[in-house]
C-alpha cells in the first residue's frame, strides 16, 4: 500500500528551499507506506526519527517491515539530533530533467548517524561552497519545508 | 586451468555453450526509429541463429533480463514452433551475463534445447539518465515508479544512476587515493579499443586533454565517465555442449555463471545503506567467488575481461572484486597499463564497451567474449582461452559468466 502525499493547493509563506542548492519543491514527491509514514510524520515537525527493532535493538533505514538482523517487525522510533559526518557525496552539475536546471549545483550527501549502527540519511549539503564539501565533514540537520505537511532533511556544516 | 575444488554434483560447468551471436547496427539514441524495439530484437535473434547455423525451427527458449520484452509477440511474429522456456532474471542491467546462465540452466535442466538471450533498447522518448526522476516531468518519461524507499533519496536531487554511482566513486577516492586519472585510463583505453571497430559509435580517440576538459556531470564523474545512450539489439544463442560440437563455430563453452549478491547489497545505490565493508565495491564479490568456483578457474586464468562499464569507476571496483588486484589497488593497477589492448596483462573491454562502442545494457560484452574465444575479434587477444563477462554493478542481481574454448 502506498500513497502520494497530498499536494498543496495554497503555498503558504515560509515554504521553499532554505538555501540555494536544493531541488525545487515541485519535483519533490514523497510516496509513503505504513512502514515509512512515521518517519515523514515526524519530519513534518522537524524531528528526525530512526526506527529501532524492539526485539534486538538494531536500527534500520529506510524503515521497513522486517528487522534485517532478527526478522522481528515491531519498532520504536528513536529521535536523533541529526548531527553526523558526511559519509560520501556528489556534486550534481548536470540537469537530467529541465526542472532542476536553475537550482544547480546540488551537493547530494550521505550522512551516517552516530549511535545508530551505521544508519544513513541522504540529503543535500547546503550553506557550503561545493568545492569545500569533504567526506568526514561534520554536519548538522536543517529542514527543507517543501510544502504544508512535508519537510525533508538537508545538512549544513556544523 | 586448475579447478579450485572438486566438481560438485549439481553444476552448469561445461554442459552448454554459446553457439551464435547476432546484433543490429547500433544507433545513437532515437536514431533507430521508425523500427520498434521488438523488431530490433527479432533482427538480432535471427542473426544469432544464422550465425550458429540454426533456424527458428530450432529455437525453443528465451532468457531475458532488465525487464525484458513480450516474448509472446516475438514468438508469434517469428513463428517459433514451440516455446518451452521463457524467463527472466529480475533487476536491471546486472542480469546481462546472468541471462546466459539462465539459458544454460534451462538447457541443463532439460526444459529447452536452444535458448536465446537478448537485449533490445531504444532510448528515443526517454533516457535512463533520469531513471529516478519524478514521473510526469519532461525528460523523465522512463522513470521508475515512485516508491516509499525512493522517497528517502529523491528529495536530494539524485535522479540518475550516474549521480548515484558517483557517490561510491567519491568514497573510493577518499579511502584508497584513487584519482580521476584512473577513471580516465578506463575511458581512454576503452575508447582506443572502440576506434578500431566499424560497429562503434565513438570512432575518434579520446585524449587526456578532452577527458579533463569535459564538463563535470556529477563530481567526480565527467561526461566521459558515463556510458553512451543508444538504440540496438544483441542476441546470443545457448545450447547443449553435445549439440554445440556440430554447429558452425567452435563453441564458447559456458564454464560457469552466477547471479545475485549479498542480501544487504540489496538496492545498492538506491538506498546507500550497504555495509561499510563493501560500500565502495561493485557488489560482485559473492558472484565472483561463485562463478570462479563453478568454472574451476582463478583470476590468473582469465585472458580477457568484458566488464560492465556504465560508469568508469565501477570497472575499477570490479577489477578488485574479481581478484585481479587487491581491494583499493585498482587505480595503480590500471595506471600500469594492465587493462590495455594489446599488451596489457588483462585486456578489458576490447570491444569498446558500454562507454564507447554501444550501450546495449551489457549484451555486447557477451558477444565480444564469444568472438574472442573464436579468434575472430577485431581486437583479438592472442590465444584467448578464458573470458570473463559481467553484468552490473546494479541492485541485486549482479551477474557473471565464464566462457572458455
Amino acid at each position: 500500500m502506498s500513497a502520494e502525499r497530498e499536494e498543496p493547493t495554497v503555498r503558504a509563506s515560509g515554504f521553499g528551499p532554505p538555501y540555494p542548492g536544493v531541488p525545487p519543491a515541485d519535483v519533490i514527491r514523497l510516496t509513503t507506506n505504513a512502514s515509512t509514514q512515521p518517519f515523514w510524520d515526524a519530519a513534518a515537525h522537524h524531528r528526525l526519527v530512526v526506527p529501532r527493532c524492539t526485539a534486538c535493538g538494531t536500527f534500520r533505514m529506510p524503515p521497513s517491515p522486517f528487522c534485517w538482523h532478527c526478522r522481528a517487525q515491531d519498532v520504536e522510533w528513536v529521535e536523533h539530533d541529526g548531527r553526523g559526518e558526511v559519509y560520501s557525496f556528489t556534486v550534481i552539475r548536470h540537469a537530467v530533467i529541465p526542472d532542476v536546471r536553475d537550482a544547480l549545483p546540488f551537493v547530494a550527501c550521505v550522512v551516517e548517524l552516530p549511535g545508530t549502527g551505521g544508519c544513513r540519511v541522504i540529503g543535500d549539503l547546503v550553506d557550503v561552497d561545493p568545492a569545500d564539501a569533504r567526506i568526514g565533514m561534520a554536519v548538522e540537520l536543517v529542514w527543507y519545508d517543501v510544502r504544508a505537511g512535508t519537510s525533508v532533511p538537508c545538512f549544513r556544516p556544523a | 586451468m586448475t579447478p579450485t575444488r572438486a566438481l560438485p554434483e549439481r553444476t552448469l560447468r561445461d554442459r552448454t555453450a554459446v553457439v551464435g551471436v547476432g546484433a543490429t547496427p547500433y544507433w545513437r539514441r532515437g536514431e533507430s526509429l521508425p523500427r520498434t524495439p521488438l523488431e530490433l530484437a527479432g533482427t538480432a535473434v535471427l542473426a544469432a541463429l544464422d550465425d550458429a547455423g540454426l533456424g527458428v525451427d530450432d529455437l525453443d527458449g528465451f532468457a531475458l533480463y532488465s525487464m525484458g520484452f513480450d516474448t509472446s509477440l516475438l514468438a508469434q511474429w517469428l513463428g517459433v514452433p514451440e516455446v518451452r522456456f521463457t524467463a527472466m532474471t529480475t533487476g536491471g542491467g546486472g542480469g546481462s551475463a546472468g541471462s546466459v546462465g539462465l539459458a544454460a540452466a534451462a538447457v541443463v535442466g532439460g526444459m529447452a534445447d536452444v535458448v536465446v538471450s537478448v537485449m533490445t533498447l531504444q532510448q528515443s522518448a526517454s533516457r535512463f539518465g533520469a531513471s529516478f526522476a519524478p514521473r510526469g516531468k519532461a525528460g523523465a518519461a522512463y522513470s521508475a515508479p515512485p516508491s516509499p524507499e525512493g522517497a528517502f533519496i529523491q528529495p536530494s536531487g539524485l535522479m540518475g544512476p550516474g549521480q548515484m554511482f558517483a557517490v561510491l566513486a567519491q568514497r573510493h577516492m577518499h579511502l584508497y587515493g584513487t584519482t580521476r586519472e584512473h577513471f580516465a585510463e578506463v575511458a581512454i583505453s576503452t575508447r582506443a579499443n572502440a576506434v578500431r571497430r566499424e560497429t562503434s559509435l565513438m570512432r575518434e580517440p579520446l585524449t587526456p586533454g578532452e577527458y579533463f576538459g569535459a564538463r563535470m556531470i556529477a563530481d567526480p564523474l565527467c561526461l566521459y565517465d558515463f556510458c553512451l545512450e543508444c538504440d540496438g539489439a544483441v542476441a546470443v544463442v545457448t545450447t547443449s555442449i553435445e549439440r554445440a560440437r556440430d554447429l558452425r563455430h567452435p563453441p564458447a563453452v559456458i564454464g560457469g555463471s552466477a547471479h545475485g549478491g549479498a542480501g544487504r547489497w540489496g538496492q545498492a545505490i538506491t538506498w546507500f545503506g550497504m555495509p561499510d565493508e563493501y560500500f565502495t565495491s561493485s557488489g560482485h564479490r559473492t558472484v565472483a567467488r561463485r562463478v570462479y568456483e563453478m568454472a574451476g578457474v582463478v583470476p590468473a586464468d582469465v585472458d580477457v575481461a568484458l566488464l560492465y562499464d556504465h560508469f568508469s569507476p565501477m570497472v575499477l571496483m570490479q577489477l578488485e572484486d574479481y581478484g585481479f588486484c587487491g581491494v583499493g589497488e585498482s587505480g595503480p593497477f590500471v595506471a600500469e597499463g594492465n587493462i590495455r589492448w594489446p599488451g596489457g596483462r588483462l585486456p578489458v573491454n576490447t570491444h569498446g564497451g558500454n562507454l564507447s562502442e554501444a550501450y546495449i545494457i551489457g549484451m555486447t560484452h557477451v558477444k565480444e567474449a564469444v568472438e574472442q574465444l573464436r579468434g575472430t575479434a577485431v581486437n583479438q587477444v592472442e590465444g584467448a582461452r578464458v573470458a570473463l563477462v559481467t553484468g552490473g554493478p546494479a541492485s541485486i542481481p549482479v551477474s557473471a559468466l565464464v566462457l572458455h574454448r
